[in-house]
């Protein structure tokens, strides 16, 4: 029994090893996992707080944050695309917070935080676009699609691919840009004519690229950015934005709602809206706009100024109601149509 | 030595009051930092004190019925009676002890109802520890003990305790989180109780429409999912049935080479399949630039949808069928085939009405665990699906996708059990009350028959080709795994293994520097874990659901079932609902994981302990109980040793499982306790294939060294058996 005590006492006191001095920040990290592996270390370098990161897609990361509202375990949702995050803002899911380095960013970042009561802000942005396959197209004798109009043409019958609105924020983001761009009422009957020309809605908002990539299909609606990403892996992928505007996302960040380590996760937040931190996306071969107007940008990325952008409105389009109205529509009068 | 028992748990449960903090600690029990707090600092305190010093009054209710329970055993009474009061004083404490954990937590009153019956609670409590822990086993054993002790399940306290423990935690750990999940489908956005949104949910057309059958559109999910089931089911059993009859059969030469290749899928990590069979079938994969280059062909994408889903499931679960299936043709008797062909029956009417009604139970039960898996399987669809959707995917994007819609994936996965459920009467009434038992204690019973040619030549023609096709595709994994950019770029490098498993010689001795060493070590360690407890868990199960009577069997065989049944999202979703408040607040740490693991993978070795031991002969055990053995012994000695298949098949199943496992695991895995597969899911999302499949080529490594090491340790069946000379030329 002594002996026992004994053991346990030392036991106690290796184990008693003092936490770092500096504290710990949870971040559920919705970008692609070397970045969020970078930004970890990158952050831990500078501060001195040690960070525990989980990747998981952002519909995931919202879904946890959901079910663990009641004894959140999360400190700070970083990246992903901009919807759930506004939906988090809604729900009272995020905290509101200002940060000293609002007045570095772009407006589309700032404005991202007063739509949704200063509860998130922007930290990149990516247009919405398409993909195409160059070698598909050169066997097929086509031309590369430059305009919203050029996919409706007969010689694309069934080589376009887009995700389906109900499991994909990607293309939702295409229903509200073509709504936005054409007004209501065209851009259903346009989405109806392109019907023809698809060949799946699939799932996910990022497999249309990838289908693209591996020569599964000739065309995608997609992010640009996931285009440049496939190039430089070594795939016959091309992007373009269509010549009479396109849409964008705004990738967020929002600070979790009584989170445990709020201190630090505003200190993860100020420097994750430094050029510093919002260069590592690039390094990680992820080529979103950063929302620091000062970030160096790396020249394969697809660029602002070189497109044509439609007056986004994130804050009316965020919006569950007017989201699950727009999806049922969808679904109703395109998603259903039989095949051609 | 009865009333010692009852003693001797109850001394455990009130020390375990005393002496061990009776909550869970923010730095875990093996920091030692709890015990100078142990009276005075409320975190760190145990029950007793937790009352007397920190106000808890809550608590004194369950250590009463301790002190109660202490008294029933000290003082002298006869068996019936001492067995009455224990069950009493017991049945209240674990009463007192599930209510107070439900209605106070992190902010006292954990309902608004509570808060405005009793007014304001001024303490809170967080979720229970390891005081708390073994106070509440405690409890239930001196409950199940009290049981026994008044003659219920044949006054033996070992059965007694098995059926409450596997009770108690499959009430724990699937059936409360799949609860409190299914409530939502209830509730509105708000969770206001509304039971007509349920009935609009399920009615909804998008589910039921028959659009398909004319006029074109698309079908419901509900008919793709039902359809896609039953056509995996009746694949993979008849795919396993073909591998099990030439396994055990047929002088076919090359079984041990035929038994890894049918397990080769299993230990797959899920989408490698899809992968390449996109690879193969795609669009640009090899068959089509084949065509196309050389009979000039167009190129289709039928791969995607019903087909090409079909195909991946019947590649992934015809092992689980043919596992299954091996145990049941391997202990169908010889001696009834013999007694038939003496009253002159020729092969094939033997085979047809002997061999195969006896194989009955095992063909019902391999159908029932193909058609489960089907309907809950995601990987498949999910990479091949394109529009063919199916109610496992559907789920998912409610709840992960942009609907964001619990009450809508909650109804969704009440129509995916209501097929489970449907799938498992049919099961029981397909399989009867007939008697399958051919292994009996009688001695030598003769040799099996070969098959009739036809059904060997059928078997031969389905299986072989099967398996020459899965060389193909798994010689198109390994290969990915050693190119540059898989489909592109054919450059050999062994970059992506480097990049993975590097380890670097420094000044300190070894550095795991390779990427994926974090999550190869915790996911081995957690399987390790999880494996052991998977397969005794469930074979007691079965053991329990076979061998013993008592009311509420139908209810605790189809409980088993019910994690299973439900896909991996789902449970993933409620196991965070269910355990990240008091008063088991569990997320976050390995533990949960290894939960997750147990109870998600405890049905196939349920039934595969099930059709096992259907065949056992019950005279078996009757003789064991006649030399006095008592039920342990009965178990250990005469069942276990019959069952060295199943236990095989569990402990594999419930390894590989753990390894492979994604969706269920998705919301649980931390930063810390990061898995091989949601690290090799990252790598594909992000297109990184090479590195995904190097990834997991290197675990198809470790699990077929696991599975013979298992196989190795446990041993084969001895069934006192001949073995037939060897059948000379025919093969």
């Amino acid at each position: 029994m002594k002996f026992g005590l004994v053991t346990l006492g030392t036991l106690a006191v290796a184990y008693a090893t003092p936490a770092s001095a500096q504290g710990v920040v949870n971040v559920y990290c919705s970008v692609q996992v070397e970045w969020c592996t970078s930004a970890a270390n990158e952050f831990q370098k500078a501060t001195g707080i040690k960070v525990s990161m989980s990747q998981k897609g952002s519909g995931e990361t919202i879904a946890q944050l959901k079910a663990e509202a009641q004894n959140p375990k999360g400190d700070v949702w970083f990246g992903g695309t901009g919807d759930p995050h506004l939906q988090a803002a809604e729900e009272n899911l995020t905290d509101a917070y200002k940060s000293p380095k609002m007045a570095e960013l772009h407006p589309w970042a700032v404005k991202q935080n007063t739509d949704s009561g200063g509860k998130t802000v922007g930290i990149y942005a990516g247009a919405l676009g398409f993909g195409f396959n160059t070698e598909l197209l050169a066997k097929k004798n086509a031309k590369a699609p430059a305009c919203w109009a050029d996919l409706l043409k007969p010689e694309f019958k069934g080589e376009i691919q887009m995700a389906n609105p109900n499991s994909s924020g990607t293309a939702y983001v295409a229903i509200a840009t073509l709504v936005q761009l054409m007004g209501e009422a065209n851009a259903f009957d346009y989405m109806k004519k392109m019907h023809a020309n698809v060949n799946a809605y699939t799932r996910s908002g990022t497999a249309p690229m990838k289908a693209v990539a591996r020569g599964e299909t000739a065309i995608s609606i997609s992010f640009v950015h996931d285009g440049v990403t496939e190039a430089l892996a070594g795939f016959p992928v091309k992007t373009a934005t269509p010549c009479e505007g396109t849409g964008y996302e705004i990738g967020s960040m929002s600070i979790v709602k009584g989170a445990r380590n709020a201190a630090n996760a505003r200190k993860f937040y100020d420097w994750a809206l430094t050029p510093d931190a919002q260069k590592l996306g690039a390094q990680a071969k992820q080529f979103q706009v950063p929302s620091n107007k000062s970030t160096t940008v790396p020249p394969e990325a697809p660029k602002f100024s070189d497109m044509k952008l439609v007056d986004y409105d994130q804050a009316k389009y965020g919006k569950s109601a007017e989201r699950k109205r727009l999806i049922s529509k969808w679904d109703a009068e395109v998603g259903g149509l039989p095949k051609p | 030595m009865a009333s010692r028992a009852p003693l001797a748990w109850t001394v455990a449960g009130l020390l375990a009051a005393v002496a061990l903090p009776w909550y869970a600690l923010q730095e875990g029990l093996d920091s030692g930092a709890w015990l100078p707090g142990l009276w005075a600092s409320e975190d760190h305190a145990g029950g007793l004190a937790q009352i007397l010093v920190h106000g808890k009054w809550w608590l004194a209710p369950t250590l009463a019925t301790l002190v109660a329970c202490l008294v029933v055993s000290l003082v002298p009474a006869t068996r019936e009676r001492r067995g009455t009061w224990l069950v009493i004083a017991s049945a209240l404490g674990i009463a007192a002890f599930v209510a107070q954990g439900l209605a106070i937590g992190l902010r006292g009153w954990s309902a608004e109802w509570l808060a405005t019956a009793f007014g304001e609670l001024a303490g809170r409590q967080v979720g229970i520890g390891a005081g708390a822990a073994v106070a509440s086993i405690a409890l239930l054993a001196l409950l199940s003990i009290g049981l026994a002790l008044r003659g219920a399940f044949g006054g033996d306290a070992f059965v007694a305790g098995a059926i409450t423990t596997v009770t108690a935690s499959i009430v724990l750990f699937t059936a409360w989180p799949i609860l409190r999940i299914l409530v939502q489908a209830f509730q509105n956005g708000d969770g206001v109780f509304m039971p007509a949104l349920l009935i609009e949910r399920l009615a909804a057309e998008k589910i039921w429409t028959l659009r398909c059958l004319w006029g074109g559109g698309r079908c419901g999910v509900a008919w793709n999912t039902l359809v896609l089931a039953l056509c995996c089911g009746a694949g993979t059993t008849a795919l396993g049935l073909a591998f099990a009859l030439i396994a055990t059969r047929t002088g076919f030469r090359f079984k041990r080479t035929l038994r890894v290749l049918t397990v080769l899928p299993i230990i797959t990590p899920p989408f490698v399949i899809g992968l390449a069979l996109i690879l193969v079938f795609g669009r640009s994969g090899l068959v089509n630039q084949l065509l196309d280059w050389s009979f000039g062909i167009q190129a289709t994408r039928w791969i995607y949808g019903f087909q090409g889903v079909l195909l991946a499931q019947l590649f992934a679960f015809t092992p689980v069928a043919f596992l299954v299936l091996i145990g049941v043709v391997e202990g169908v008797s010889p001696t009834l085939e013999e007694a038939a062909q003496t009253l002159r029956a020729d092969r094939w009417s033997t085979f047809a009405t002997v061999s195969l009604p006896l194989m009955r139970p095992g063909l019902a039960n391999a159908f029932l665990v193909g058609f489960i898996e089907s309907i809950a399987d995601f990987g498949n669809p999910i990479v091949l699906g394109g529009d063919y959707g199916v109610l496992s995917t559907e789920i998912y994007f409610a709840v992960v996708g942009a609907q964001l819609d619990y009450g809508r994936a909650a109804a969704l996965g009440i129509l995916l059990l209501a097929f489970a459920l449907g799938a498992f009467f049919l099961q029981r009434r397909v399989v009867g009350q007939g008697s399958y038992a051919t292994i009996s204690g009688k001695g030598d019973s003769g040799l099996p028959t070969p098959l009739p040619d036809a059904a060997r030549r059928a078997a031969q023609w389905v299986a072989l080709p099967w398996a020459a096709f899965t060389f193909v595709l798994y010689g198109f994994a390994f290969v990915g795994g050693l190119v540059k950019v898989w489909g592109r770029d054919y450059t050999p490098t062994l970059d992506h293994y480097a990049k993975a498993f590097s380890i670097e010689r420094t000044a300190d001795g070894l550095l795991w520097s390779g990427a994926a060493w974090n999550s190869f070590w915790t996911t081995v360690k957690l399987a390790a874990i999880a494996a052991p407890l998977t397969a005794a868990l469930g074979l007691i199960a079965a053991w329990i659901l076979v061998r013993q009577r008592f009311a509420g069997r139908a209810a605790l065989e189809f409980a088993t079932m019910l994690s299973f049944a439900v896909p991996g999202t789902v449970i993933g979703v409620a196991y965070v609902f269910a355990f990240n408040v008091p008063p088991i607040e569990i997320t976050g740490t390995a533990m949960i994981i290894v939960l997750c693991f147990v109870f998600r993978n405890m049905p196939v070795g349920v039934r595969a302990g099930v059709a096992a031991m259907s065949q056992i002969d019950r005279s078996l055990d009757e003789a064991s109980a006649t030399l006095r053995g008592r039920a342990p012994q009965t178990l250990v000695y005469v069942v276990l040793p019959l069952l060295r298949p199943a236990i095989v098949g569990a402990l594999v199943y419930g390894f590989v499982r753990a390894v492979t496992t994604v969706s269920a695991v998705v919301f649980l895995v931390t930063a810390e306790y990061e898995l091989a597969t949601t690290y090799i899911i990252l790598r594909v999302i992000n297109g990184d294939y090479g590195l995904a499949i190097a990834y997991s080529c290197a675990l198809i490594v470790l699990m077929l060294a696991v599975i013979l090491l298992i196989q190795l340790a446990v041993g084969e069946r001895r069934l006192g058996r001949r073995i037939a000379p060897p059948l000379g030329g025919r093969a």
